[in-house]
């Protein structure tokens, strides 16, 4: 089945569009071999990252089965997470 | 898994069985190169470097050499020197010699010249050729490969698809007892941090963090700061939120396997696993200080297409970008698009890049090899030439 964005680890609580993904377009997202179905909120341009689940305000974005940086707000599944709703981690010098 | 290789004296394996043709130092490649294009089976090493630096660029140097040399593609090795180098030639012959490979040297202030010291050159390795086609490839575990990571002209789908999947290649080749080099420190910068947790202890994860401090001070030596304005407008356009986001792009081709250990540029590892080894991005530094290490295969993924490769070292090339894998077919050896496409898992991918590995290792051709475009080569150094 054809994927629309993928999560490169399990873990990831985002997926990253390969292709555009359009407000309200149910989006297949790949997950190592399998692949579940999340209702993109808001519009996804290729290379641009959804959430495959809640994340709450302070929790760390998991891409790469990495954190890549902070939520600065609740953040929804199927919502467009980027620089204005997270905050790089590198950026706060306590956190070096 | 298996592949067919070199078994050679000092235990390790190639991939290619040449005779290196080495020249010691730059006035010497003109020697160096005409030997081996006058024999079958031969290859020439030329650089820039050995005269008029710094004592800390000639110990590198030299120890670079030494691990040209020393490397298991190569048979056997002719150096060319001219008389006066800065090279410690002595000590590269020697060097080389103790791996139990056949080793000689000529030099043209000896010889009398260069045409005099070519043909003296040729007919050394014409014999050393003859020999060399004597070996035959046996059974060798994927153990014994040892395996170069770069990537370059990246694009979007470097960090979604063809990193990725070879950090899916990269652990399973270290779990079965393979070796790993990721170098390109300038890459890590953003994310070191997080490369240093994926240590094997708190003494490897801090080397990590000194090399990228190193590298960030030569640079801010020139009065440049590496970290201002990343990521890019461009980047974050394209989707890139954080510079770890970014840098982890890059460090994904080694997957979630654990730094072992930290090694300086062209320092043969070791132990086995993923190591990091100190070298910049640019091709021919990089690819030689893999060789020097003693890379006997280099997976180079790119998305906008690099066509690159190393004399003596098969450089497999792998794009995620179907545009890129018909446009420049010619340099291009395995595509992952199917990820970009949505056709195919990382997982997949990434197996798919293992077997493109094994059968490279066992001697199929890659594009670079057949094309000639295999001449990335120089020596990295710091210092000024003086």
């Amino acid at each position: 089945m054809r994927r629309h964005a993928i999560a490169i680890k399990n873990e990831d609580n985002v997926a990253t569009a390969i292709c555009d993904i359009a407000a309200g377009e149910q989006a297949m997202v790949g997950v190592d071999d399998a692949i579940i179905s999340i209702k993109a909120t808001q519009a996804i341009d290729l290379g641009h990252k959804l959430a495959v689940r809640a994340i709450r305000k302070g929790d760390e974005i998991l891409k790469y089965g990495t954190g890549i940086g902070r939520a600065t707000q609740d953040i929804q599944a199927g919502e467009h997470v980027h620089v204005h709703n997270v905050e790089s981690m590198r950026g706060r010098g306590d956190l070096a | 898994m298996k592949f067919m290789g070199y078994r050679r004296a000092d235990g390790r394996v190639g991939t290619r069985n040449y005779v290196g043709v080495i020249s010691t130092v730059v006035c010497a490649n003109e020697v160096a190169r005409g030997i081996a294009a006058q024999v079958k089976g031969a290859v020439a090493f030329s650089h820039q470097q050995g005269c008029c630096q710094t004592p800390p660029d000639l110990a590198r140097v030299t120890k670079a050499l030494i691990g040209l040399g020393s490397n298991p593609n190569l048979a056997a090795v002719l150096l060319v020197g001219l008389g006066c180098e800065g090279t410690d030639v002595d000590s590269v012959l020697k060097k080389i010699a103790a791996t139990g490979k056949p080793v000689q040297i000529i030099g043209i202030q000896e010889e009398g010249g260069g045409a005099k010291t070519t043909a003296k050159g040729v007919l050394i390795a014409q014999q050393m050729a003859v020999e060399a086609s004597r070996i035959k490839r046996e059974e060798c575990a994927s153990s014994d490969l040892v395996l170069g990571l770069k990537c370059g002209s990246s694009d979007t789908t470097s960090g979604l698809s063809t990193n990725p999947a070879l950090g899916v290649t990269v652990e399973r080749l270290v779990k079965e007892g393979g070796t790993a080099i990721m170098g390109e420190v300038t890459e890590f910068i953003g994310a070191e941090h997080i490369l240093a947790k994926q240590c094997k202890n708190e003494a490897v994860g801090r080397q990590v963090l000194a090399l990228v401090d190193r590298m960030e001070q030569r640079v801010k030596a020139t009065g440049v700061d590496m970290r201002g304005g990343q990521p890019t407008p461009g980047n974050i356009k394209g989707g890139l939120t954080t510079i770890e986001e970014k840098s982890l792009g890059a460090i994904a081709k080694a997957g979630k396997a654990i730094v072992q250990a930290v090694y300086e540029y062209g320092e043969t590892p070791v132990v086995k696993g993923l190591v990091v080894m100190d070298s910049p991005g640019r091709e021919p530094e990089l690819l030689t200080g893999m060789a020097a290490a003693g890379a006997n295969v280099i997976v180079f993924t790119t998305g906008r297409g690099a066509p690159q490769g190393f004399p003596f070292v098969p450089v497999i090339k792998i794009t995620g970008n179907e545009k890129t894998w018909q446009h420049m077919n010619d340099h291009m050896d395995l595509s992952v698009h199917g990820v970009m496409d949505g056709d195919e898992s990382l997982l997949q991918a990434g197996d798919r890049i293992y077997e493109k590995i094994l059968e490279t290792a066992s001697g199929v051709d890659t594009k670079a090899e057949v094309s000639g475009y295999a001449q990335a080569m120089d020596i990295y150094v710091t210092g000024p030439v003086i």
